[in-house]
């Protein structure tokens, strides 16, 4: 199901007004803390009550400023995975899972056939068993996030939305985490929205991602693309491009970055009339041996290095930023930094003000 | 000793503590979901006032509203042909309203005190707002709310000032407690007086522990 998502709002001297679209799949919404990105997750969930805007899930109306339609958020068949999972610490995992279907049997309800099967299903789907009588406290963050998202699931939302599914997790189990909501967001197959401010995370997770800071969307479109090629400088800062320069446009080809000392370099893009800036990655330099002759030479004069555990960061005399590979054992810096790097022409992002 | 000032108190703090109970429940739960923050705060106010106002002026007020030719006074005597004023009823109101801001800001502080996120998740998850009520607010509050009821139960059972104004001192009819020791005082029967002292604090270090159990109970539980 297509959800299409406008959404205005004013909180003190904050705005959002953003605009997106996610189909099938995982929309991301990357942004740094305080852009807005859960902002507008919890407008769709109807947690937050946006000032204008229209939210339609396929072809049912969540939200709709104009028409005056804001319809409550037990209506609207949206999932939603909280940061810090809020299970309910008085219930136990069965009851947890329950609560989307209606419940379990207690002392004042009889529960619909239906329910026990279906808990016991995702019981098992999420590799919870054993588990069903134990309460949240007691769980690991893993396992409470499974047991969030088999809540969730097991009332099979329209529309899956996850915000900032990891913040609360260690670095460590992180990973095997994001390769398992990837394998449940496969096999979810419906339209899931994840918001973060981590870049591997959306690029792993999301086939499509909208860019956001200060409320607005930046950009928008296959992630695959917009990594590869951000268009804006605010894009390319947050897909995690390190160099970025002014130019001064030499030849079609060819530009002045006037951060880098003013250094020449040949671009495989056409300097158009609104490229105001171009970009390198850090990965993207190249040593080159003394006696190779090639185009885009870049002298390193005095650097500044420093150890990472299997990279060296570099910072070239003129502010470029290299990052190169290392082995976890070798600690010297002899070697490390050559005369000259190069960079090819078709690495260099040509990218506008805005 | 002369025992009817304990059954007197004991039946005015029960009844009053159960009307206090459930009133300062509902009126905690309306404030927290008041969205605009000038009005929960003038409500808040109000709903407060009776803890720091001197009791004799809150019993000044109460006996305005229900002395026999007053409005609700009135009201009461033509239509239920109850006489409020200097009655054991009487004694009932002041204790509920004296006590009612204690059982109101602590059901308040605990339901503000469980997660939000908690609320939001069990409204996407489709629960209703009774149910959401019932099931996550005072379920994950009820040591806080209980702990509510105790204080107010305890202050019902030491009310003196608004009784004294709206209820009187009627010696087995309105004579509480707190009424009997100062009533055995200034008739200078000191050893009177004694004895209903070490009932008021066996009463109310009692309710400390009941305030106590009920906080390392709920500390235990769900871990």
């Amino acid at each position: 199901m297509v959800l299409k998502a406008e959404i205005h709002k004013k909180l003190g001297g904050f705005s959002l007004d953003a605009a997106f679209e996610a189909g099938c799949g995982c929309l991301g919404i990357l942004g740094p803390s305080g852009c807005g990105k859960s902002m507008s997750l919890k407008s769709i969930a109807g947690i937050v009550r946006p000032d204008k805007g229209r939210i339609t899930v396929g072809d049912r109306v969540l939200y709709d400023g104009a028409a005056r339609i804001d319809m409550r958020p037990r209506k609207r068949r949206a999932g939603y995975l909280f940061q810090s999972y809020a299970l309910f610490p008085n219930m136990t995992v069965e009851q947890n899972i329950a609560v989307g279907l209606g419940g379990l049997s207690g002392r004042f309800q009889k529960a619909r056939p239906q329910t026990a099967e279906r808990v016991a299903q995702m019981v098992k789907k999420f590799h919870l068993e054993g588990l069903e009588k134990h309460y949240p406290r007691q769980l690991s963050g893993g396992q409470q996030q499974r047991v969030a998202l088999a809540r969730i699931l097991a009332y099979e939302p329209d529309v899956l939305l996850l915000d900032e599914p990891f913040s609360a997790m260690d670095a460590h189990l992180r990973e095997g985490l994001r390769l398992e909501l990837g394998r449940t967001l496969a096999d979810y197959g419906g339209t899931a929205v994840l918001v973060t401010h981590d870049r591997d995370e959306a690029y792993q997770l999301c086939n499509r991602i909208v860019l956001m800071e200060n409320g607005r969307v930046l950009a928008s479109g296959d992630t695959r693309q917009v990594f590869a090629n951000p268009m804006t400088v605010q894009a390319a800062r947050m897909t995690g491009c390190k160099n970025i320069s002014r130019i001064q446009p030499l030849e079609a080809h060819k530009v002045r970055a006037l951060d880098w000392g003013n250094l020449e370099l040949v671009t495989e893009a056409e300097v158009m009339p609104e490229t105001t800036h171009i970009g390198i990655r850090a990965h993207d330099f190249k040593p080159i041996s003394e006696t190779e002759e090639v185009i885009n030479q870049i002298p390193t004069g005095r650097c500044q290095i420093s150890e990472m555990p299997f990279e060296w960061y570099v910072t070239l005399e003129n502010g470029i930023w290299w990052k190169t590979e290392k082995d976890i054992h070798v600690h010297s810096l002899a070697g490390v930094v050559p005369e000259r790097l190069w960079v090819e022409p078709e690495k260099i992002l040509m990218l506008k003000e805005r | 000793m002369d025992w009817t000032p304990l059954f007197i108190s004991m039946k005015t703090a029960s009844l009053s503590v159960a009307v206090t109970f459930f009133l300062g429940i509902l009126a905690a739960w309306l404030v927290v979901r008041m969205e605009n923050e000038t009005w929960k705060a003038v409500v808040d106010g109000i709903l407060t006032i009776p803890l720091v106002l001197p009791p004799t002026v809150a019993g000044f007020f109460l006996l305005m509203m229900f002395g026999v030719k007053r409005p609700l006074g009135q009201f009461f005597l033509e239509y239920f042909s109850v006489k409020i004023a200097f009655s054991w009823c009487a004694t009932v109101i002041a204790a509920v309203v004296m006590s009612f801001p204690l059982m109101y800001r602590s059901a308040r502080g605990a339901f503000e005190q469980v997660d939000p996120n908690l609320v939001d998740a069990a409204r996407t998850l489709g629960m209703s707002e009774w149910q959401i009520f019932w099931k996550v607010l005072l379920t994950n509050a009820v040591s806080g709310v209980a702990g509510g009821g105790v204080l107010a139960f305890a202050r019902g059972l030491g009310e003196f000032g608004a009784t004294a104004m709206l209820a009187g001192n009627i010696a087995g009819k309105t004579r509480t407690l707190p009424m009997a020791v100062y009533s055995e005082v200034a008739a200078g029967n000191m050893d009177s007086a004694w004895q209903y002292v070490a009932v008021i604090v066996v009463v109310a270090f009692a309710a400390i522990l009941v305030l106590d159990g009920l906080e390392y109970r709920s500390r235990k539980k769900w871990k």
